[in-house]
């Protein structure tokens, strides 16, 4: 937590004495920060906060941090944007990590101010990640801590018997998350008015006993008399709003997708499922109909990319998407879509692979199958999201270059973007939605493949009044796109299709440069690794390093004129998820060496399944300087779950799968 | 919306002529039985008089695959084997077209055999015309998933060993609603064939015995008078009450339809099968619209303002 006020001794009341504190546990540590000052109990301010909720999947663990995220998201005065990491594993171990703060909040944190413990093994898998100083919050029903390690500050809680009474015992132990969401946004000083109303439409629609039950458990966990055990308590600072500023929406990086594709005017597309992309085909299978369009679910993914061109081809600019195992599939049809020059939106949303590798766990690993994935010089364009917000603008941005360059265009996003929620500006949608519908004006004279021109395909019910119709081939083909075997023609529609990308190239801006815009070292990076290495410029930056970051959204082509940035610079390194390979860099780095033939590019990957740390960037990148000394991860006690048979005894990265554990 | 699409022509249409229609010469090999399909295509597209602009041939991979480009109108050459979802894409998002679809054996049984039983399963609206060649022709004699056992090919020199598909049975379990079988050499009775396919609603398959005249000659024969063989022609049930129709085949009867598919080669011709089960299309435009009703047919940005607004 950033405290930007030390809050002298006030007049708060020192209920620590309160008689009515008879069922909490009191164990305080002095912490580095605050100390066991009793009179420090005005809400000290704060902008930013990483509260950790560890517990098991069955705990409604993802749906208490989802209503705190909300709230944020709702909270603008007070809460700018958060970013959550929930675990996708049901039936185990399971985190949300919430990221607040009235300040930008770029990635989820490396570690957590407020770390919520339901069971011992929560407590003891996540307590190394907790802050020196942080508070603990565990229940005190199923947790004993290791009270003699004095770093963290305790805070025991019987959670379970506490909401089993609030609830008069029908609900057993269920409404824990809801109780536990009541004494955060008392220490916190949430917003309880928004919460309940949040709490409130989230059961509309059900059984009201539901609703009721969880708005008791709220209100028994906000009464809980914390203040006697916690001897600090936290508000957020004022958010100042800035002019014109907007509501914030929050959704996670899959919905982004697929509201940024219905944005722009996407209304067809197929797919098959495969996580973690399947929540996109699900969101627009049911959406989709709304807006007179559709999207099918197809018997694999060669018919998914198949179905979807057949879309494309009559005049929908369609959409189909998968994971790595599932985007091979489509490779062939793919190569397709760049010969035939019918436009196509791919979105892969990665995982580890190859094979069925880590299907849970993050990683980068599919940039080289974006570009090179195919038989034949088949150019094609990728996109890579940078946050979730990023994600609804980039899809508007994959169907602009699809329908203005007639090319299939990759989106990449992956497991981190897909699972996470963040808050963001509400897009400005009335300037933003495209729905064009095929022209079928009559034509006269047309080709379908122009040498000179960057081919636009007519949709098939457009009348040819000259009498002669286009014919779209996967084989190569003279400009009315009937087969041809001459050389020249092969060389020349070659060309053709590599220059329509050329001319994409120059129409890209240079991205702007975080930090300083000449220095020494620049961080490069695409995809999700965006917030861990603009935070790490960030904090960098502060210790007096010349440092900046360059982001990549265009990652195939490049915009022109990187290397007037590059030279800048008196080190280029490129932070990527993924192997650094045979030849030892990773693949957006072996793109720009080759692209640019820039000695000084260097590379640093990883391949553990886990978004990069701020730490992990700066102990790579300034290897020896005190501030980029690695503290974390602590090594916690050994994990022992309380249920061994083998399905069920997970590892912390498999729980943990999005990179905070 | 895609049905609301309106062509927007005020001259008189001119007559849909063969000329019109005819593109590329063809490349096949002198004889082979492919020429008989295409000549029988333009004469149902001449006889029924479609818009022009509104014809749509597709195809996968293979020597019948090669068939849009002697076609003159909107037209798409794909992959091997997945031509099937293609068109069902073009035809979920089009109904306004008449989507056809040509292909080989080994392009629909073989590598795009699931995306048959799926498009069929699925009941998509189109017709789909399989040039049943046993072989593969285009990559020059290798076993086809309908050459017969015994075939010498270059991938069984000895002669095929794997029992082969038998189209007609795997469609009718596949679900295709319309199902019939004809012979290139009987052009009268394909031009029928192919005028109810486009006539019925749904998954309309056609399975035609067309020769390939360079890698398996006189495979047809059996079924060719001229040859000496028999083309037995299925009698339908015309529902007149007589002793005579008790015997015909009715082709809504699924159990029957199987018993003629298990007749020994060269079996009969004729349509085996035929339901009209709702189609894809129909179902999905349904759904469309009760959705679109339950929105109060709101614009498209009132839809996703609303969605944005719950996410507040
Ligand atoms: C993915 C892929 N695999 C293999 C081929 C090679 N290939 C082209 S056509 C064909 C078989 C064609 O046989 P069939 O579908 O029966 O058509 P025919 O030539 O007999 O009309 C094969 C194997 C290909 N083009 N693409
Ligand atoms: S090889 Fe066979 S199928 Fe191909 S064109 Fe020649 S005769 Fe026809
Ligand atoms: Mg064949």
């Amino acid at each position: 937590m950033n405290e930007t006020s030390t809050t002298p001794a006030t007049d708060a009341p020192n209920s620590a004495e309160d008689p009515t504190a008879k069922r909490g546990s009191l164990a305080t540590a002095p912490s580095a920060s605050s100390g066991p000052d009793r009179a420090d109990l005005r809400p000290e301010n704060i902008n930013d906060a990483v509260i950790r909720l560890a517990g098991n999947s069955q705990d409604g663990i993802q749906s208490a941090g989802a209503f705190l995220a909300r709230l944020a998201g709702r909270s603008a005065q007070e809460v700018m944007t958060y970013m959550t990491i929930p675990a996708t594993i049901s039936g185990g171990p399971s985190i949300f990590q919430v990221r607040m703060g009235t300040g930008e909040v770029l990635s989820a944190g490396d570690e957590a101010d407020f770390l919520v413990a339901f069971y011992q093994h929560s407590y003891q898998d996540h307590i190394g990640f907790l802050k020196d100083g942080g508070v603990l919050l565990y229940d005190s029903d199923n947790v004993t801590p290791d009270l003699g390690d004095k770093r963290f500050v305790y805070v025991g809680v019987p959670i379970t018997g506490l909401t089993v009474e609030a609830l008069g015992g029908t609900a057993k132990d269920k409404g824990k998350n809801i109780f536990i969401l009541g004494l955060i946004a008392k220490i916190f000083h949430l917003d309880v008015e928004k919460l309940t109303i949040l709490i409130k439409e989230k059961f509309a629609g059900k059984d009201v006993s539901i609703a009721n039950t969880a708005i008791m458990a709220f209100t028994a966990g906000y009464a809980y008399p914390v203040g006697n055990v916690l001897t600090k308590q936290y508000k957020f600072e004022p958010h100042v709003p800035k002019e014109g500023e907007r509501a914030q929406i929050t959704m996670d990086g899959n919905q982004a997708l697929a509201y940024g594709l219905i944005a722009a005017g996407v209304r067809y597309g197929s797919g098959y499922p495969i996580t973690p992309w399947s929540s996109v085909m699900e969101i627009l299978r049911s959406e989709l109909p709304k807006y007179g369009g559709m999207f099918v679910q197809a018997e694999d993914e060669l018919g998914a990319v198949s179905m979807a061109l057949g879309f494309s081809f009559s005049g929908y600019l369609a959409v189909t998407g998968s994971a790595g195992p599932g985007i091979s599939l489509k490779t062939e049809a793919i190569g397709w879509a760049s010969m035939s020059e019918i436009p196509l939106i791919i979105i892969n949303v990665q995982r580890g692979g190859p094979s069925t590798g880590l299907p849970t766990n993050v990683e980068q690993s599919d940039l080289f199958q974006a570009i090179y994935g195919g038989h034949g010089d088949s150019p094609r364009v990728v996109l890579a999201a940078a946050t979730v917000e990023d994600c609804f603008y980039i899809a508007i941005e994959a169907a602009r270059i699809a329908r203005k360059y007639s090319t299939p265009v990759f989106i990449l996003s992956d497991t981190s973007l897909a699972t996470r929620i963040e808050a963001f500006d509400e897009p400005h949608l009335k300037d933003l939605m495209l729905d064009p519908k095929p022209d079928l004006s009559p034509r006269t004279g047309f080709k379908p493949y122009a040498v000179d021109q960057i081919t636009q395909h007519v949709p098939p019910g457009s009348p040819m009044l000259d009498g002669k119709y286009p014919l779209v081939t996967g084989l190569e083909h003279d400009e009315m796109g009937h087969p041809t075997g001459s050389p020249k023609m092969h060389m020349a529609m070659t060309a053709k299709r590599r220059n329509k990308l050329r001319k994409l190239a120059e129409e890209i801006p240079v991205p702007e440069i975080y930090g300083d815009a000449e220095g020494d070292v620049l961080l490069v990076g695409w995809g999700s690794t965006y917030g861990p290495v603009h935070d790490a410029v960030k904090l960098a930056r502060e210790h007096g390093e010349k440092v900046g970051a360059l982001h990549l959204r265009h990652v195939h082509p490049f915009p022109n004129g990187l290397e007037k940035v590059f030279a800048r610079f008196k080190r280029i390194v490129v932070v990527e998820m993924n192997d650094q390979g045979l030849y030892g860099f990773g693949q957006l780095a072996t793109v720009l060496r080759a692209r640019f033939c820039e000695p000084k590019i260097e590379s640093t990957t990883k391949t553990d399944g886990l978004t990069f740390r701020v730490k992990e960037i700066l102990e790579r990148v300034f290897e020896g300087r005190s501030f980029a000394a690695r503290k974390i991860p602590r090594e916690g006690p050994a994990i022992v779950h309380a249920d061994p048979s083998s399905e069920n005894v997970k590892t912390l990265q498999e729980v943990v799968p999005q990179g905070v554990g | 919306m895609s049905d609301t699409l309106t062509t927007t022509t005020d001259a008189p249409r001119e007559k849909l002529t063969k000329k019109a229609i005819t593109a590329d010469h063809p490349t096949w090999c002198p004889g082979c039985g492919d020429f008989a399909v295409l000549a029988s295509y333009y004469k149902v597209l001449e006889k029924r008089q479609l818009d022009h602009e509104k014809i749509v041939t597709l195809a996968g991979i293979g020597c019948s695959s090669r068939f849009p480009y002697f076609v003159n109108g909107y037209g798409a050459h794909f992959i091997h084997g997945r031509a099937v979802p293609l068109a069902s894409g073009i035809s979920l998002a089009r109904p306004d077209l008449h989507v056809f679809l040509f292909g080989g054996d080994g392009d629909g049984f073989s590598i795009g055999g699931n995306h048959l039983n799926h498009g069929a399963r699925k009941n998509v609206n189109l017709v789909y015309f399989i040039m049943d060649n046993f072989v593969y022709g285009l990559t020059k004699k290798q076993t086809s998933p309908t050459s017969p056992i015994g075939f010498k090919s270059k991938t069984d020199p000895t002669g095929a060993i794997d029992q082969p598909v038998n189209p007609m049975k795997q469609l009718i379990s596949a679900g295709a609603s319309f199902i019939a079988r004809t012979h290139a050499t009987q052009v009268n009775h394909m031009i029928q064939m192919i005028e109810r396919a486009m006539d019925h609603q749904g998954f309309s398959v056609i399975e035609c015995l067309s020769e390939c005249v360079e890698f398996f000659p006189g495979a047809f024969d059996p079924a060719n008078p001229r040859k000496g063989g028999a083309f037995e022609v299925i009698q339908e049930k015309t529902w007149d009450g007589t002793p005579e129709d008790e015997l015909r085949h009715d082709v809504t009867d699924e159990l029957a339809a199987y018993k003629l598919a298990q007749l020994p080669f060269p079996g009969v011709f004729g349509v085996f099968y035929q339901n009209d089960r709702p189609t894809k299309n129909a179902l999905e435009k349904k759904w469309i619209e009760t959705t679109r009703e339950k929105t109060g047919n709101a614009s498209d940005l009132q839809l996703l303002q609303k969605t944005f607004d719950r996410m507040k």
